[in-house]
């Protein structure tokens, strides 16, 4: 489909996809953050949660940490290449960040796994609930991005729409940063 | 029906009734003013064969003096709403005076229970009176209500008295009133608890003493506690 | 003197620029990304949604007038039915009447148009938008009908009683209710960075800031407003999806939840949410008397400003919802100051509307009269709203009639004659005729005057102490008394469904008509007027698309021959 006009355009200076993807962090840094402020309020409330906080595993925690981290970087050096006009290289470094993403997801299944099986539910108690609740919600946003980045990258290596490069980079940042705040606060925090 | 508004039956009714009153004299005054305006406005300026319309900036201060001195005017008279406001919230919710008597009220789908602490006036002793939609208390007499819920939220409201408060489960809310004069009034639950909500009328019977000491002294055998 | 605009042309845009030129059925009507198209899709289904609201409505009044006597189309109304019924027009009239119709479908329409561009920035999230949206209006319309029936826990859905299904006795109901909500909030995001973008993006050359007609302005701040206010509901819905599906207890005090924030949450947002559907209704009431009465408008700049303020102020003051809630009494202080001062910009708001009509040459079309009444009819909503805010009277008059009389003299004008409103001034540039005045008007007063019969007896009964969400007052004996009341708001509101047929008349000789609508009928300054009625694909010719060169309101300008002055004429 041919761009309209109107996508062309830019009275405000800023290209149209990168003000679309501050709106949509946006919204959805108010999703997250009105999820993490419930769960902070709780937590306050709660200091018997502390013993719930202690199982969980910080050394896997730090681990997925360090790996979206790296994914993050990679996302970086894919969009100093889409710069460059080289969609193939952007294209390869888009899927470094896809295996991290895949990583990330992978880890947190052992998680998971070794948690739930020692009876540790959605129901336990309320640190068990907004655990899943909050990661689980992360996780979905960590397979959306892999999936739009697969895309993307699709395009990429064909010279086609790289600037949507810098665009799904600027979105696998902000999960990244959604991490950086649930990472102290479920396992950190104890 | 507007006679509902004379049926005071608590020492606060009145002062929630005055406050209506007041806001109703202030908003009134701008109602009529800006709708009289309105109309007043619609009419002489309606399209007329001999009359052009005018172009008007919005920066003429004699103009704009129309609005900007209404707009303060609106502001001042928020203040004595919000002092009148602040003051009836203050008696009625935030200061609790001395009670004379506590009760029990918990609210459950579909019905009111009310724990009231008979003739020896203390609560959760022997000589409790338990009962189901009805509540007895005593004319002039200072009243605490516990109020909490057993499954959802319901709020026990009685009308005459201009008394609501939310019953919340896992919480006990305390609230008070102190009736001024006898009689029988409805008991509203003010907050949809499912399918019985409309059928959660209770019943507030209002005693002179010696009714209220009669009524006591007949019920006061029940020992169980519900 | 001749307007610089485009002649109409068929097929702006040639054989091969867009790939449209033999749009088969299913592309042009189900598969469009034309922002026209997917317009109408939002109008169309709003206004089925507002009949089955409105159906709603005839039912459970009939109830409350007729306790216990069978509703003639209905039968027989069970209290659970009573409440599913209740819950479900609040939610369907709210969600799926007045958003989609007055941001979804006039936004998507009229922000390309009257910015002068050829589409939404983003065509294919526009679609994407509306299938979400659709498929929310057919997951609540299929919630009424599961076992167990519709959800009956009133629109505001609070725990425990939402949460679990042994209290509300329709937990499918219930779950699919939140569901849908929960993907028209998706829809409604989507659809608001694809209107924020444009406005920000895509105007014509020449638009500046103070350019732009207010009615964009509104809408976009109300999308703004809707996306910076649902994040925290979002997330509350998520607990309470999973507090009534796997049995976790966010919102359950036996295991450390709160039910007290599942109403933060819902406020929080709530409130929020009433600006962002009166926003966009002010703003066609704007832009129709500025239109009708030929004046530019009084403040201009200040209408913006006080939007703004409104928009900013209003995530401060939810929890006047909540005052005896089971709050700490002190927060009621704050937020009845909070309350009361929000009224503020809006009664400059309107005060700047009302002064606008001064020294105008007011024509009283039928857009005019809705865009009149709904000045003269907000203003009742909007006052009676202050004895809702202020903490000490609101002890009283909480979950009373009263609160449902404010109300819906706030939402009625807001979705019911905004909406009509807008209809009847656009509707010539949408679909290329013209609605019929005689009957508009019977509609208009129709509408209008029943209205006032259907609420001014419910605030009547709110003093008096009558309760909501009760199926049958007889069970009251002080109330019983006021049933004269509740058969007077019933009577009147069959009057006005009856109305209602009238509009739908009027709309259908007028879409059968083969009079062609002129390009500019109301002489008005907009961008949208100078494309032919309807606009064609691209709304412009490519090359040929609009420059600005002055602002929205240049009416009666003096010293020239014509008392309008389109946006895109050369000085």
């Amino acid at each position: 489909m041919q761009k309209p006009i109107a996508t062309t355009r830019s009275a405000s200076g800023i290209p149209t996809g990168r003000l679309a993807i501050w709106w949509l962090l946006a919204s959805e840094i108010v999703i997250f953050g009105g999820l993490l402020a419930c769960y902070l309020l709780f937590r306050l409330g709660h200091p018997e949660w502390a013993d719930a906080a202690a199982v969980t595993n910080t050394a896997i925690g730090a681990t997925n940490t360090f790996v979206l981290l790296t994914s993050s970087f990679t996302a970086v050096l894919a969009h100093q290449a889409a710069e460059r006009g080289d969609g193939k290289k952007a294209a390869r470094f888009l899927v470094f960040t896809i295996i991290g993403a895949c990583l990330f997801l992978g880890i947190k299944s052992y998680e998971w796994w070794y948690e739930i099986s020692h009876g540790y539910t959605i129901t336990s108690n309320g640190f068990w609930s907004f655990y899943y609740t909050a990661a689980g919600l992360h996780a979905a946003h960590v397979i959306a991005g892999a999936i739009a980045m697969g895309f993307v990258a699709k395009d990429a290596a064909q010279g086609k729409e790289l600037q949507r490069v810098e665009l799904v980079g600027i979105y696998w940042h902000f999960v990244d940063v959604v991490w950086i705040f649930l990472f102290p606060l479920l396992y950190i925090a104890k | 029906m507007f006679e509902r508004l004379a049926i005071q039956a608590s020492s606060f009714a009145g002062d929630i009734d005055g406050l209506i009153l007041l806001i109703a004299v202030l908003v009134g005054f701008w109602f009529i003013v800006a709708e009289g305006m309105f109309f007043w406005l619609i009419w002489r300026f309606r399209e007329r064969p001999d009359q052009k319309s005018q172009y008007i900036t919005g920066k003429e201060k004699h103009l704009k003096r129309w609005v900007t001195i209404p707009h303060a005017l609106v502001l001042v008279c928020d203040v004595f709403i919000i002092i009148g406001a602040v003051r009836v919230w203050y008696d009625v919710k935030q200061h609790l005076p001395e009670p004379d008597t506590v009760i029990r009220v918990e609210g459950q789908q579909w019905a009111w229970v009310f724990q009231h602490p008979g003739p020896d006036n203390e609560l959760d002793t022997g000589d409790d009176i338990w009962t189901t939609d009805d509540l007895y208390v005593e004319v002039d007499r200072t009243y605490h209500f516990r109020l909490s819920s057993r499954d959802v939220l319901h709020n026990f409201s009685v009308p005459a008295f201009r008394l609501k408060q939310d019953a919340v489960p896992g919480r006990t809310i305390t609230g008070w009133f102190h009736a001024t004069s006898t009689g029988t009034y409805d008991i509203q639950c003010a907050e949809i608890c499912g399918i019985g909500h409309g059928v959660m009328a209770g019943r507030i019977n209002i005693q002179d003493a010696e009714t209220h000491a009669s009524w006591m002294s007949e019920n006061a055998t029940t020992t169980a506690a519900q | 003197m001749a307007q610089a605009t485009t002649a109409p042309v068929q097929d702006t845009h040639g054989h091969d620029t867009h790939g449209h030129h033999d749009q088969g059925w299913f592309k042009k009507y189900f598969w469009s990304t034309d922002h026209k198209m997917i317009a109408k899709q939002y109008l169309w289904t709003s206004i089925f949604m507002a009949v089955v609201g409105g159906l709603m409505a005839y039912v459970f009044r009939m109830q409350l007038a007729f306790p216990g006597i069978e509703v003639p189309g209905f039968g027989l109304v069970s209290p659970g039915e009573y409440n599913a019924l209740i819950t479900n027009h609040g939610s369907i009239m709210i969600f799926w009447v007045a958003m989609p119709m007055l941001i979804a479908a006039w936004g998507n329409f009229l922000i390309p148009l009257m910015i002068g561009a050829d589409d939404m920035v983003f065509p294919r999230i526009n679609r994407l938008s509306f299938q979400i949206f659709l498929i929310s209006a057919i997951l609540i319309l299929a919630s009424l009908f599961v076992q167990g029936g519709g959800f009956g826990g009133a629109w505001t859905s609070y725990p425990p009683l939402s949460a679990n299904p042994e209290y509300n006795l329709t937990g499918l109901g219930a779950s699919i209710w939140l569901i849908a909500v929960a993907l028209e909030f998706v829809a409604f995001l989507l659809g608001g960075i694809n209107f924020i973008v444009t406005l920000m993006n895509s105007r014509a050359p020449g638009m500046k800031a103070y350019d732009i007609p207010v009615t964009v302005w509104m809408i976009v701040i109300a999308s703004i407003l809707f996306m910076l206010s649902v994040g925290p509901l979002i997330a509350g819905a998520i607990m309470l999806l999973f507090d009534q599906t796997l049995n976790t207890g966010f919102y359950d005090p036996a295991r450390g939840g709160d039910p007290i924030l599942w109403q933060h949450l819902f406020w929080f947002f709530g409130h929020p949410e009433v600006y962002v559907v009166l926003l966009p209704a002010i703003g066609f009431v704007i832009d129709i008397i500025a239109t009708f009465a030929r004046k530019k408008l009084f403040g201009y700049k200040i209408m913006v400003y006080t939007a703004v303020a409104t928009a900013v102020l209003s995530f401060f003051v939810w929890a006047h919802h909540q005052f005896i809630a089971g709050i700490d009494p002190r927060m009621a202080n704050v937020f009845t100051v909070t309350t009361l001062l929000i009224s503020v910009p809006i009664a400059e708001l309107l005060f700047v509307i009302i002064a606008t009509l001064y020294g105008g040459s007011i024509k009283f079309t039928t857009p005019m009269l809705w865009a009149l009444s709904f000045v003269a009819t907000f203003l009742i909503g909007g006052v009676t709203g202050i004895f809702l805010g202020a903490s000490g009277s609101d002890i009283y008059l909480h979950d009373t009639y009263f609160v449902l009389a404010h109300f819906h003299y706030t939402f009625f004008p807001i979705a019911i004659i905004g909406g009509f409103a807008a209809f009847t001034y656009w509707f010539p540039k949408m679909f290329g005729t013209m609605l019929d005045e005689t009957l508009g008007k019977i509609h208009f007063w129709g509408t209008v005057i029943p209205f006032q019969f259907i609420f001014i007896p419910l605030f009547a009964l709110g003093l008096g102490g009558q309760h909501r969400r009760i199926y049958n007052f007889q069970n009251f004996p002080e109330l019983a008394s006021m049933q004269p009341l509740r058969v007077t708001a019933t009577l009147a509101l069959i009057v006005m469904i009856l109305f209602q047929l009238v509009f739908f008349w009027n709309l259908f000789r007028s879409l059968r008509s083969k009079e062609k609508a002129p390009m500019n009928p109301w002489k008005a300054n907009t961008l949208e007027w100078t494309t032919p009625s309807p606009p064609p694909h691209g709304n412009w010719p490519p090359d040929q698309m609009p420059k600005v060169y002055r602002g929205p309101y240049e009416y009666s300008v003096p010293d020239r021959d014509t008392d309008y002055w389109p946006q895109n004429e050369p000085s």
